[in-house]
């Protein structure tokens, strides 16, 4: 019957990891049955603060992996948070054992190709984390995946030694040149396009990198599915501040909501330019 | 079970609860419906609809604040004749019970609104959401002008006839707000919907510029639940006979008992909803149990109980 929010679920999940990772912090949370529902690409929406708390929206993550069997339980999800506002300050600091309210899983997923196929993967920033997920279930499918990561700095860099397996070659570009090589994420795509290395391009980071890879993939002409980021109160459809200019394939341009009808969107479609300015 | 009424009314329509959706806070509906069934609770009030579609403004569109939160959408919609087509025969298959928020941009357009609602099946009430700016007066918000309420207000009231119940929604940003109240029920509303968004403003620290795109916000949320407390203790003392739907910071029982005292035969949970898809329903079995075990034998009796005599 619905189509909206259809798989999500209120749910009270436990903390049974929390461990730093360079900036971040890496949350492993025992979610239960509904691990079964959730797809690369999707997020979660967490409440933060405790009952009383002044902060009363939630908090938009992306969803890192699921695993439906592992030593710490059956249905685990991971999240890679940056402490950097006060409620994901507020959830690094949480223990294990401490309970969370989740709705999960929301928005949109990537799309899976139906024949094997050369994927690239680029993220920015701690935005790799959902990459890694889509890696295993692209490799799981047969598809090629090479993956670039970049970020300002070594420690924004966020590659998890077991995430390497899923991959068939990962580069990593800084912009100050503390690891990796010296540059930008969008430097080697134009080369790997020309040596017929790319059939589909996956992103996830900030929303200047995806606008510069739409820009690339536009012009080759190659498929780009980006998990777009804009703040949202509610991540469920209602709240309506999470919009982007997005086109519809017949040159009419709707602000989309990104928690519906994303956070995965068509980069080709998205109005990069006129994100931020009035419609016409 | 305890023989307890929980029923309400706003003017002529009856509703089997008192708990509402807020408008702009539920959309048309269906993205909450996964959570729970639209039908168990009062009402559902749609978001504000306009004449034509509206892209609305851009982002930043939204900020949280201490206990709240600023927003600055800008009316997007459909338009009011998709909004027919699409939305409302959908909320009639749910069994929902309708309240459709209406919005114009000048006096004559909410009247063509409820021109296009006065045959529409399926409707319980008409809320004429007045916190708009007036195109045809320098953009001054109707609900801010006495003259301006009135007028939309009489417009819709002339259109609709005695078929449609009128519920006007009043904002707290006024120097008297039972002079606007006044006014509106002069020109025909039913009832008062008490209180939209207080105007704000945030300025980004970072960008050193105002945050919102649209640079002042509508403030939400726990923030501004004791200005809807005093907003509608003033009009319930003042109109003690017309029903009031209030609504501003409420996501418990406890805040919604408290509007109820002041003088609220209904509550809309609006920001809630954003960090709690079910917030209306837990609401709902909330302050049930509050009035039951505070001893009321109906919602009706709570109603501005807090105006008693000593």
């Amino acid at each position: 019957m619905n189509t909206i929010n259809r798989h999500a679920e209120q749910v009270t999940a436990t903390i049974v990891g929390n461990k730093r990772i360079g900036q971040y912090h890496q949350i492993l949370l025992n979610i239960g049955e509904v691990v079964a529902k959730c797809r690369p690409g999707n997020f979660v929406a967490i409440s933060v603060g405790g009952a009383n708390s002044g902060l009363i929206l939630r908090r938009a993550f992306a969803i890192s992996r699921v695993s439906h069997r592992s030593d710490k339980g059956d249905g685990t999800m991971e999240l890679i948070i940056a402490p950097y506002g006060s409620g994901s300050k507020w959830l690094c600091g949480q223990i294990e054992g401490s309970s969370l309210d989740l709705v999960v899983p929301l928005g949109t997923a990537f799309g899976i190709p139906t024949e094997p196929a050369q994927a690239l993967l680029i993220g920015g920033g701690y935005g790799s984390a959902p990459l890694f997920g889509l890696a295993e279930v692209l490799k799981s499918r047969g598809c090629r995946v090479d993956m670039i990561l970049g970020a300002s700095t070594a420690s924004k860099i966020y590659a998890p030694i077991e995430g390497k397996r899923s991959v068939n070659s990962l580069k990593i570009y800084t912009e100050d040149g503390s690891t990796g090589i010296l540059g930008k994420v969008t430097d080697p795509i134009g080369a790997l396009i020309r040596d017929g290395l790319v059939d589909v391009i996956y992103s996830c980071g900030p929303m200047g990198m995806l606008a510069a890879i739409s820009k690339i993939s536009n012009d080759a002409d190659i498929v780009h599915q980006c998990a777009v980021e804009e703040s949202m109160a509610c991540g469920i459809g209602v709240c309506m501040t999470c919009v982007l200019p997005v086109e519809n394939g017949e040159g009419e341009v709707a602000m989309l909501r990104s928690c519906i009808d994303g956070p995965v969107m068509d980069g080709a479609r998205v109005r990069w330019d006129e994100v931020g300015r009035l419609a016409k | 079970m305890v023989d307890f009424d929980y029923s309400t009314t706003l003017g002529p329509a009856w509703f089997p609860t008192p708990l509402f959706t807020a408008s702009g806070c539920a959309s048309s509906g269906k993205e909450l419906s996964q959570f729970f069934s639209l039908s168990d609770i009062g009402a559902v009030v749609t978001k504000s609809i306009m004449l034509r579609a509206r892209p609305g403004r851009p982002t930043p569109r939204m900020a949280e604040t201490p206990s709240g939160m600023l927003n600055s959408i800008g009316l997007q919609g459909p338009g009011i004749d998709a909004f027919l087509s699409y939305d409302i025969p959908w909320l009639v298959q749910q069994n929902a019970r309708v309240i459709v928020s209406i919005a114009g941009e000048n006096v004559d357009e909410y009247s063509v609104l409820a021109r296009k609602l006065r045959s529409v099946q399926g409707i319980s009430a008409v809320e004429v959401n007045i916190s708009c700016p007036n195109v045809e007066n320098r953009g001054l918000v109707f609900a801010c002008d006495p003259n301006a309420s009135r007028a939309v207000v009489d417009g819709v009231r002339r259109t609709l006839g005695g078929d449609l119940p009128i519920i006007v929604k009043l904002s707290a940003d006024v120097t008297d707000i039972v002079e606007i109240a006044k006014g509106v029920i002069e020109a025909g509303a039913d009832a008062l919907s008490l209180i939209n968004t207080v105007l704000g403003m945030m300025i980004n620290a970072d960008t050193m510029r105002p945050h919102l795109a649209g640079k002042t916000g509508g403030l939400s949320g726990p923030a501004i639940r004791p200005v809807a407390v005093r907003a509608i203790y003033q009009v319930h003392q003042a109109f003690p006979k017309i029903p009031i739907l209030g609504m501003g910071g409420v996501r418990c029982g406890r805040d919604a008992f408290e509007l109820v005292l002041a003088g609220s035969s209904g509550v809309s949970v609006g920001t809630a909803t954003f960090a709690n898809p079910k917030a209306v329903l837990n609401v709902q079995n909330e302050l049930r149990e509050i009035l039951v075990q505070k001893g009321f034998a109906s919602l009706k009796e709570a109603v501005g109980f807090a105006h008693r005599a000593e």
